[in-house]
């Protein structure tokens, strides 16, 4: 099974739990404002218009017309993202899951495990699922990034192998997420209880935007989500702060939250239950 | 003794003036510097042939570096008491009795450092300090005993002026342990040096995740495979110095150490340095080595004389030396060069596996090199792997890869460091500053710890990117103290100006951020 890959990075701090090596695969089926990178939502169409600009010519055409990248050439200018006209990137590469796990077990035994990321790697399924089999065989941690719009409940094998989801929950309220993101988030909140259901929620994650939705109201109403459940004191919310870097032109200007916001947030959190708060 | 010249008697005089004028001496700084000034004119070693000319080349690249250690070597190198032993029984030398509570252990330690000598005059080990404490930690609260042990290591860090003082603690977890590293933790202090002996398994993860996080804020402590340090040197080996394993209640006589990369420049090609130039070397540094030992041994009278070995605390048979080296990278390098090829030692395979062909080589040859005064480890020598010193320049410490050319991905960085630790039982190590962000998962780090020590990496140093107190090579500075020095400021610690040296000619502050 392919996925298209936008990235591997062999050892992460931010992506779950421990050292962990991150895989992010291209495409995504929302299009949040303050994405900060927004060139891994679109999968390249092959228009060809970055190859002649490519200053290192890293960028060819193949026989069938498909755009090559070499990244030993690549000086990570990133004009060819610059010069998309569908804001897509060419540096990205066709793999097997075989051939991802290849360079994930090159990192044992420094990593615990893979995190695989986006763009939105549910649209992913089955090449997860291969990926996920190996890892797990290799004794690899396996956690899954995912901005919840695919039904995980549709996915039972994919969840045997899968240690835990860290779920983004852009906003609670179905206006402000679809404002924030273009689509709504029934399938969200049906994701987290349905994850936490199954033990398999490992972590909620906000970006704190507050001039595009009441983050404190949200925030307090995700913890609500969770009050009943035992199980809130091991998940971890991640309170992220919006930063412009990497954020298209249009978006980059929002208000970036204070330190002392954040930690009210988490202090909301707090206040009901919730241990494990991460503010970054 | 042989006679010296005139001449080198008046350039002394000179020299002994300069010191006593110097504006940037503090007057301990002085009283240390006038003391090497004297020794300087002696001459009692029976110096083997060709080392001066090794030592001291008219081109000034240096084969052969014997660290100021001095002409007559009154004491060794290092010395490694057994605290354990003093606590257990007072001193008779000292007019101690064994202490009795927290107040009176950390009074008897402070009051016994300042009788340990070393290269630096301050003690290069001050024990493992948790397990020695942990017996009297409940003789006070623990409020109490958290004070007690800031006065403690305030104490030492305003007192013993150099950063190459060293206390250990670990591998399992104790009270002590962990206030240590709490206080730690808050003081930010250079001294002293710090390793927790680590083993997966043993030490338990929550402890070893506060020693992370000390490490992010003061830059210790370090991280020991203890596994490895065990099965060389056994039960009873400490860290001292900058990283250096040595036996408990012994130590190292003497360090030495091949500049390779200089080495390497005399060299035609590989093959006439593996074959002529560097055995040539190190035969000499062996006997050079062998002759201050003999001295320290046979003629200084220290080990008839000092109390810390009539009373039992060091024992001559367990003491050893360092065979020590720097500069494999810009050896390998400069060898390619010389055969026309391209490869860099880090980056390529081929470079890689000559630093481990010539690692062989001084391996070989320290393992065929007997000494009758190195019994505790079957009469040879140690290899070491030295962290440099603030002249070097254009020489990387040890077996590490030059700063600013280190692999862009840090896993790529520790499959090369994997090859060279097993060589050095007397130490060897490797330095990573750390992102931020790392602050919210200190988990990232000792992941990178458990991997790293299963493949046999020996030692392993983290400082956060933006902390005031940094790893120099193996040792602590403060960046403020190292500006204080810089705009010409008298400075406490010895190690400063050690730490500003290696900055400017040793781009420590370069190191890659991982």
């Amino acid at each position: 099974m392919k996925a298209i890959v936008n990235r591997i990075i062999p050892f992460s701090s931010v992506d779950g739990p421990g050292n962990r090596t991150a895989v992010f695969l291209q495409g995504c089926n929302l299009n949040c404002k303050y994405c900060h990178n927004p060139e891994t939502r679109v999968v390249c169409e092959n228009c060809g218009i970055c190859v002649s600009q490519c200053p290192a010519k890293a960028l060819t055409f193949d026989r069938n017309k498909k755009v090559n990248f070499h990244s030993e050439k690549c000086l990570l200018c990133d004009t060819c993202i610059r010069v998309c006209p569908h804001s897509s990137s060419p540096k990205v590469r066709e793999m097997t899951a075989k051939e991802v796990y290849e360079v994930v077990k090159h990192q044992i035994p420094f990593i615990r495990g893979v995190t695989v990321s986006g763009g939105e790697c549910m649209l992913y399924p089955e090449f997860l699922l291969e990926l996920f089999t190996l890892a797990a065989q290799a004794g690899l941690g396996t956690l899954i990034d995912s901005n919840g719009t695919i039904p995980f409940c549709q996915y039972p094998e994919l969840l045997r192998v899968t240690d835990g989801v860290m779920l983004d929950i852009k906003a609670f309220d179905r206006t402000d997420h679809e404002r924030i993101t273009g689509f709504s988030n029934e399938t969200v909140l049906e994701n987290v209880r349905f994850l936490l259901a199954e033990g398999k929620l490992e972590e909620i994650r906000v970006v704190v935007v507050q001039d595009l939705y009441d983050a404190r109201e949200s925030v307090s109403h995700i913890a609500d989500l969770l009050s009943d459940c035992k199980a809130r004191e091991d998940i971890r919310i991640k309170l992220i702060a919006y930063r412009p870097m990497g954020v298209r032109k249009e978006y980059s200007g929002y208000q970036i939250p204070s330190p002392d916001f954040l930690e009210e947030l988490a202090e909301l959190i707090r206040a009901k239950g919730y241990r494990k708060i991460v503010m970054i | 003794m042989r006679k010296i010249s005139m001449e080198r008697v008046e350039e002394t005089r000179e020299r002994i003036l300069g010191i006593i004028q110097s504006p940037v001496l503090t007057h301990e700084q002085k009283v240390a510097n006038l003391a090497i000034a004297a020794d300087s004119l002696l001459e009692v070693l029976d110096l083997p042939e060709g080392l001066k000319e090794l030592l001291e080349p008219e081109n000034g690249e240096k084969c052969i570096c014997d660290l100021a250690e001095g002409n007559a070597p009154l004491r060794p190198r290092y010395i490694i008491p057994d605290y354990e032993k003093f606590l257990r029984e007072g001193s008779k030398f000292l007019q101690l009795e064994p202490p009795r509570d927290l107040y009176e252990v950390l009074n008897h330690l402070l009051i016994f450092y300042k009788h340990v000598p070393s290269v630096t005059n301050f003690p290069v080990y001050t024990g493992q300090l948790d397990t020695l404490l942990e017996p009297y930690i409940d003789t006070v609260t623990e409020d109490e005993a958290k004070k007690l042990l800031k006065l403690f290591f305030v104490h030492m860090d305003r007192t013993i002026l150099d950063s190459f003082s060293h206390a250990n603690i670990g591998p399992k977890s104790t009270k002590a342990g962990r206030l240590i590293l709490e206080v730690e933790q808050q003081l930010e202090q250079a001294v002293p040096n710090l390793t927790l002996k680590y083993e997966e398994g043993i030490t338990e993860d929550d402890f070893a995740l506060k020693a992370v996080e000390c490490a992010l804020h003061s830059a210790k402590p370090s991280f020991a495979n203890d596994r490895m340090f065990r099965n060389e040197l056994s039960e009873r080996y400490v860290i001292a110095s900058c990283y250096n394993g040595l036996p408990l209640g012994g130590g190292a006589y003497t360090l030495c150490r091949l500049i390779l990369s200089n080495i390497a420049k005399r060299a035609e090609n590989i093959r006439q340095f593996m074959e002529k130039e560097l055995p040539c070397v190190m035969e000499i540094m062996a006997a050079y080595m062998d002759q201050r030992i003999r001295f320290e041994v046979e003629e200084s009278g220290f080990f008839e004389n000092n109390f810390l070995a009539k009373e039992g605390f060091i024992h001559r048979d367990r003491f050893t030396a360092m065979f020590g080296l720097v500069g494999l990278a810009e050896c390998v390098n400069t060898l390619l060069e010389k055969e026309g090829r391209q490869e860099r030692f880090g980056h390529d395979e081929y470079a890689n596996q000559l630093g481990v062909e010539i690692m062989d080589i001084i391996d070989t040859f320290n393992r065929n090199h007997c000494n009758p005064y190195c019994e505790v480890t079957e009469n040879h020598f140690l290899l070491h792997a030295q962290v440099g010193i603030a002249e070097d320049k254009g020489i990387s410490p040890g077996t590490r890869i030059p700063i600013g050319e280190e692999p862009k991905e840090l896993v790529e960085q520790l499959l090369v460091i994997s090859k060279f630790h097993r060589y050095f039982p007397s130490g060897t190590g490797d330095i990573f500053p750390i992102d931020l962000t790392v602050h919210k998962n200190p988990e990232y780090v000792l992941d990178i710890v458990k991997g790293a020590f299963k493949r046999d990496i020996r030692y392993l140093s983290f400082y956060s990117s933006d902390s005031d107190v940094i790893r120099i090579t193996g040792y602590l500075v403060k960046r403020s103290e190292m500006d204080k020095l810089d705009k010409g400021e008298a400075v406490l610690q010895d190690t400063t100006a050690l730490g500003l040296g290696a900055a400017q000619n040793g781009k420590i502050l370069e190191r890659k951020v991982r």
